[in-house]
């Protein structure tokens, strides 16, 4: 068996969801290797050669690589990706986005979004947003998956040191192209990988309260999340998100304000280690997977806990 | 320009699912059916680019048993012109449906196709962009924004680090996300009027397209529950607990 893992990055660094499909290829068995597509992402591929465990990493350095592309990308891999037993990218929006793709080009089953490795074969998944897991074998010749990161503890950043192979094909299929972005830059942590994250819900009333959050979250060294409606009423930015169709968190300490816990939530942050709730209705459902409930009004309680912190 | 809409019926967002006690799957007797919400959104913004003339005509597909022409039903009285229905009353994974879709989209010859990104079922994310990649479109996945530009449509995508939009050739796929539209409601007249609309089923065989699920499923459990903890009384209580209890800080 040989793997190939498909690396998250954006050109200039290595993501660490990298390292959790690593350990998840690990899990699998075999060989792993590290395909970074991008564009001047030499210093990736570098840095993909230091994590531990990695035996080969191939790097495809070209200008239709480097917004990810679907359309490009998905034809390398499919080519990259023969005589691989199993084809591996984290479930992110890239992953996400090119990885069925890949799939369909090989004529094969993809395994979306998984946080268990039974077997070179089987795998868990969660389901109805994680309302039922399921264990899945498939029988295609080629295991085309994606991960969660945060099911998998991510291996080492150092420890390895692979080889590194340039790969001249280029494919651009001339389907598409990037026009422009809007980036949400933030000092803060990473909110897929913090260790620690607050977010905030519709009872935050407008995008202006946040800044309560991230005071809070200055102090504690903790990414921001957000509810749906909070997003959707335009309080944050979408890649905010937290939940069954936005981003997956698990982090030490996850603290819910002004969110009532609707089930597409929890999907996003139940496996938090420790989950703290704000809310002023003793009656939300939040409560139910809290470790530690503050049945409290929240433009008293959060500026509090701020002061509170920094004592 | 024609656009094809691919709908699914699944279990109401609202529903608590709840396992089968011999873990085969999850209890779908007497719960009440939807449109994938994600699919709604889908409808809708086909209705819209209708209504800025852009779109000419709404072709609404669903594969799925005998009870999926309601979905269909729902997207005619929400807009969209006529319905094709690919019964099976078998499991039709991602890659089937891409397949089948397939076969429609040559038939219709579509200059849009758009789809929900993921159904809320399964949770798989896939066949959309499986669609593309057998019909060779480019994609345009997580869709906040649907501009058609001549022989273009430029699509703003809402990924992990904000929102990034890139423009496609026609025809191509787009896949929605929460943020494109707020769908509306069916009116009655609309849903009178839906009744008479075409509605034509076909079966896989007909497309040539064979069901043949790669992946089996070997068991559906419940999740392990999550403890409720303890409420505190406040904010100094609640740092301590988690300095000296929990130790998260
Ligand atoms: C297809 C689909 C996908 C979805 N995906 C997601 C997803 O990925 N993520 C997600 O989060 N949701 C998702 N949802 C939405 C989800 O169903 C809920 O609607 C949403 O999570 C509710 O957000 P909320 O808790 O912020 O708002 P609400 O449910 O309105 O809760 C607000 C809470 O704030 C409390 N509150 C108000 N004022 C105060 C105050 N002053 N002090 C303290 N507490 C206060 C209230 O008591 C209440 O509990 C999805 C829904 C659908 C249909």
């Amino acid at each position: 068996m040989s793997i190939l893992v498909i690396a998250e990055h954006d050109n200039s660094s290595l993501k660490q969801a990298t390292q959790s499909v690593v350990a998840a290829a690990k899990a699998i068995g075999g060989d792993v290797d590290v395909l970074v597509a991008g564009e001047n992402c030499g210093g990736v591929a570098e840095a993909a050669a230091k994590v531990d465990g990695v035996n080969k990493v191939l790097v495809a350095d070209n200008a239709a690589y480097g917004h990810f592309l679907a359309e490009n990308l998905s034809e390398l891999v499919a080519e990259a990706g023969k005589g691989y037993s199993h084809i591996l990218a984290a479930a992110g929006t890239t992953g996400k986005d090119f990885m069925p793709r890949v799939a369909a080009l090989l004529d094969v089953a993809q395994i979306s979004d998984i946080i268990r490795v039974e077997s070179e074969d089987t795998f868990v998944r969660p389901i109805y947003a994680g309302n039922a897991i399921a264990t899945v074998k498939s029988s295609d010749s080629v295991k085309v998956i994606t991960v969660r990161p945060t099911a998998f503890d991510a291996v080492p950043a150092e420890g390895g040191s692979a080889a590194v192979e340039a790969l001249d094909t280029v494919k651009d299929a001339g389907l598409s192209s990037f026009v422009g972005e809007e980036k949400a830059e933030s000092d803060r942590p990473d909110l897929a990988s913090a260790g620690i994250v607050i977010s905030g819900g519709r009872g935050m009333q407008n995008g202006d309260n946040f800044k309560m959050l991230e005071e809070v979250a200055d102090v504690l060294g903790a990414a921001v999340g957000a509810s749906r409606a909070a997003v959707d009423a335009g309080f944050v930015p979408n890649d905010m998100q937290v939940g069954q169709t936005g981003k997956i968190v698990a982090p030490q300490l996850y603290i819910a304000v002004g969110i009532s816990g609707a089930i597409q939530h929890l999907a996003g942050m139940s496996d938090s280690k420790v989950i703290v709730a704000i809310n002023k209705d003793e009656e939300a459902p939040i409560f139910q997977v809290a470790d530690y409930g503050l049945v409290a009004d929240l433009f008293e309680a959060v500026p509090q806990l701020k002061e509170e912190l920094q004592k | 320009m024609k656009v094809l809409v691919a709908v699914k019926r699944v279990i109401d967002y609202n529903v608590k699912v709840r396992v089968k006690p011999d873990n085969t799957g999850v209890d779908l007797a007497n719960v009440k059916m939807a449109m994938n919400p994600f699919c709604e959104i889908a409808v809708e913004e086909a209705v819209r680019l209708k209504e800025k003339g852009v779109a000419t005509e709404i072709v609404v597909v669903s594969i799925g048993p005998k009870a999926a022409q309601e979905q269909i039903r729902t997207a005619l009285a929400l807009g969209a012109d006529r319905g094709i229905h690919i019964e099976t009353e078998e499991e039709v994974q991602s890659l089937e449906a891409a397949k089948l879709l397939k076969s429609v989209v040559e038939k219709e010859e579509p200059k849009l196709v758009i789809l929900g990104k993921q159904s809320i079922d399964s949770d798989n994310n896939q066949t959309g962009q499986m669609l593309a990649a057998l019909t060779g479109m480019g994609q345009g996945t997580f869709a906040s924004e649907v501009v058609v530009d001549g022989e273009k449509v430029n699509v703003t995508r809402e990924v992990d680090g904000g929102l990034m939009t890139v423009s496609l050739n026609l025809p191509a796929v787009v896949t929605t996300d929460l943020r494109l539209n707020e769908p509306r409601y069916a009116s009655l007249p609309n849903i009178m009027k839906a009744k008479k609309k075409p509605l034509e089923a076909i079966s896989p065989a007909d497309l040539g397209v064979e069901i043949a699920p790669r992946l089996s499923t070997l068991k559906v459990e419940a999740p392990a529950a999550r403890q409720a903890g303890i409420k505190v009384a406040d904010v100094a209580e609640l740092v301590d607990k988690l300095k000296n209890e929990a130790k998260v800080i």
